[in-house]
């Protein structure tokens, strides 16, 4: 659970720790394409009263010690810049706890070091083209979803017939509206007439290939599905009481969800 | 062999290990960090009965994998996949000398993979060659993501590896099985990516490459490339027990294998000792994809005996009884396709 730190109110015009957190939910694990405050990556919330402001500190926690450390960098590194921007805000501290990594990714960070200064020789030019590969692959997997839906809903529509749908086809709702959001995303149109199977140019697909470009976005739907599960477990099990500070995702969820801890002592939790 | 409602499985567990990951044999807190992963991944994705005090989980000696697998397990034959782990633990993470005497002392139970690290160089090469005098193994273990002095990873397709990718064949290595593991540099790429794998195979037609955790979690471009490579196999290590915590998704992922690689180059394996065979191998004897999904057809008992031993047993001609061999299926219908075209729903 998310450490609450009995301090002094804030003083007014300073940011308080709802605000911090708010601006938080902006930071996306970029290969879960979820904020990091759905999963229960952000540990502790600190904000007291410094010279010109407020100094604020943040911890996170990951699923295992060996997550990616390119991934875990990314989401420290979104994360000190999405609050030192708030005003108010004096100093920024991030640290990530527990990781293989975390010494020298806490030393970059400290430094504001950026990727390069961080990791030294492992790191080539940047985090860019990361991004959007996993930019790519969340819309893919999220056309997959309304694809999918749809072809579940009315069984008279052929997977070969995919193609013809358009954005106007889809059901309102939270599957079409997350779908929405990754096209504009990636610059996609979002006019009603649009087709919805696309790769991420924007391009469609002749006829013949429709039913693999199907295939090949199921996949991806459903390693990011599992991957997301299966890391929010893992962290539930590493950090007894995080499932609290976790919000549930219902893309990919199951019946017997609730087995997640089995009670075993816990190593991490300082 | 595994029974039931007078069907009979042959088994081979294509992915154990004999580990040592007591506090003396950890060399640094990495040491600690990595198999408290693995256990955190046995506590997350086991049933209640089936977990081990974390003492155990730290070394089991031979005598306890000899019962896990054959008295209590039903496995019929088990293949050792070693990690070295130079960096994290003093005296290597996978015990050799142990799992080889093992091994030879069993050989109608057990074979001996190796392991080598293309990062040692000359040295490598001539260890390689004398350790496959020495042991004369069929298949080796790569970890792409080991650490090794500044480096934290490679690549199948780094001239070196393909040099000892090319000594392998000169000693009648045949079989590589790949784990992709999350730290390789450069950092800026996916480190999970399997692209080098699809160089490799293309290039080394007559290796057989089995690709451990299918890829998981980058199961779509496994799927992709192993659908273009013939000898592109994948092993089911990590992924058998979602079979209990999340039938849905294992559902799916032996699906889309089945869709795209077909039911003759997926293995079983436990990931010994991750888990224990008896309850997976139960488990996906019962195992049925839910009705709902009408995306893929339900599971066959043919293919469950292929995936549970037969496939295994094949590439590592391990005879099986007459009685219960099983012919190839017909090509998926994704087919293989040249690599030229492997654009084509690229999304």
């Amino acid at each position: 659970m998310t450490q609450v730190q009995t301090r002094p109110a804030p003083q007014a015009g300073l940011p308080g720790r709802d605000d911090i957190r708010r601006a938080l939910g902006a930071v996306q694990d970029p290969e879960l394409d979820e904020p990091i405050t759905d999963l229960g990556f952000v540990r502790s919330i600190d904000v007291a009263p410094a010279a010109r402001g407020a100094a604020v500190s943040v911890h996170l926690r990951l699923p295992t010690s060996f997550c990616s450390p390119n991934f875990a960098y990314l989401m420290a590194s979104d994360s000190k810049d999405a609050i030192a921007v708030l005003p108010g805000v004096d100093t920024v501290t991030v640290e990530l706890d527990d990781h293989h990594d975390s010494d020298l990714i806490n030393a970059g960070l400290a430094a504001d070091a950026g990727y390069r200064g961080t990791f030294g020789h492992e790191a080539e030019e940047s985090l860019e083209e990361l991004r959007w590969t996993f930019r790519r692959k969340a819309h893919t997997a999220a056309m997959e979803r309304c694809l999918t839906e749809l072809l579940r809903a009315d069984r008279g529509l052929a997977e070969s017939d995919v193609g013809q749908v358009r954005l106007a086809d889809l059901p309102a709702g939270r599957t079409k509206d997350a779908f929405l959001r990754r096209r504009e995303a990636l610059g996609l149109p979002l006019d009603s007439a649009a087709a919805v199977l696309v790769d991420h140019l924007g391009n469609s697909y002749p006829a013949d290939a429709v039913p693999m470009a199907l295939r090949r976005a199921r996949s991806t739907r459903i390693s990011i599905d599992g991957n997301a599960h299966f890391c929010r477990g893992l962290l539930r099990t590493r950090y007894e009481g995080s499932g609290a500070d976790q919000t549930a995702r219902p893309e990919g969820a199951e019946p017997g969800e609730s087995h997640t801890l089995l009670p075993i002592t816990v190593k991490e939790n300082a | 062999m595994y029974s039931k409602d007078g069907e009979n499985y042959f088994i081979v567990d294509a992915h154990i290990a004999l580990w040592d990951a007591r506090p003396e044999n950890q060399l640094n807190i990495h040491g600690k960090q990595f198999i408290d992963c693995f256990y955190d991944y046995h506590r997350n994705l086991s049933p209640a009965e089936e977990l081990w005090p974390y003492e155990d989980y730290l070394y089991q000696g031979s005598e306890r994998l000899m019962k896990d697998l054959f008295q209590d397990g039903y496995v019929d034959h088990a293949i050792f996949q070693p990690a070295y782990l130079g960096e994290f633990y003093r005296n290597g993470f996978g015990q050799t000398q142990e799992a080889y005497s093992l091994a030879a002392a069993n050989p109608e139970r057990l074979t001996y993979n190796h392991c080598f690290d293309p990062r040692n160089g000359e040295a490598g090469l001539d260890q390689l060659r004398a350790d496959h005098e020495r042991m004369g193994f069929k298949g080796v273990k790569l970890y792409t993501a080991e650490w090794h002095g500044d480096s934290r990873g490679y690549k199948l397709n780094d001239p070196w590896t393909y040099r000892y990718f090319e000594e392998c064949r000169k000693l009648g290595i045949k079989n590589v099985h790949v784990h992709k593991g999350p730290t390789i540099r450069p950092l800026d790429r996916d480190a999970f990516d399997v692209s080098d794998v699809d160089h490799a195979a293309t290039d080394f037609t007559d290796l057989n490459f089995v690709v451990e955790h299918v890829g998981l979690p980058r199961l779509e471009d496994f799927c992709w490339i192993a659908t273009q490579e013939p000898n592109v196999h994948g092993g089911l290590a990590v992924a058998m027990p979602f079979m209990h915590t999340r039938p849905r998704y294992f559902a799916q992922i032996i699906g889309e294998l089945i869709y795209w690689i077909g039911e003759d180059r997926i293995q079983f394996s436990s990931d010994y000792a991750l888990w224990t065979p008896r309850w997976l191998i139960e488990a996906f004897v019962d195992f049925q994809i839910p009705e709902d999904m009408t995306e893929y057809a339900p599971l066959t008992i043919e293919q469950k005996k292929k995936i549970l031993g037969l496939n295994a047993a094949k590439m590592y001609d391990i005879p099986v009884p007459e009685e219960l061999r099983i012919p190839d299926a017909p090509e998926t219908a994704t087919g293989p396709r040249q690599p030229e075209r492997a654009d084509l729903g690229a999304a």
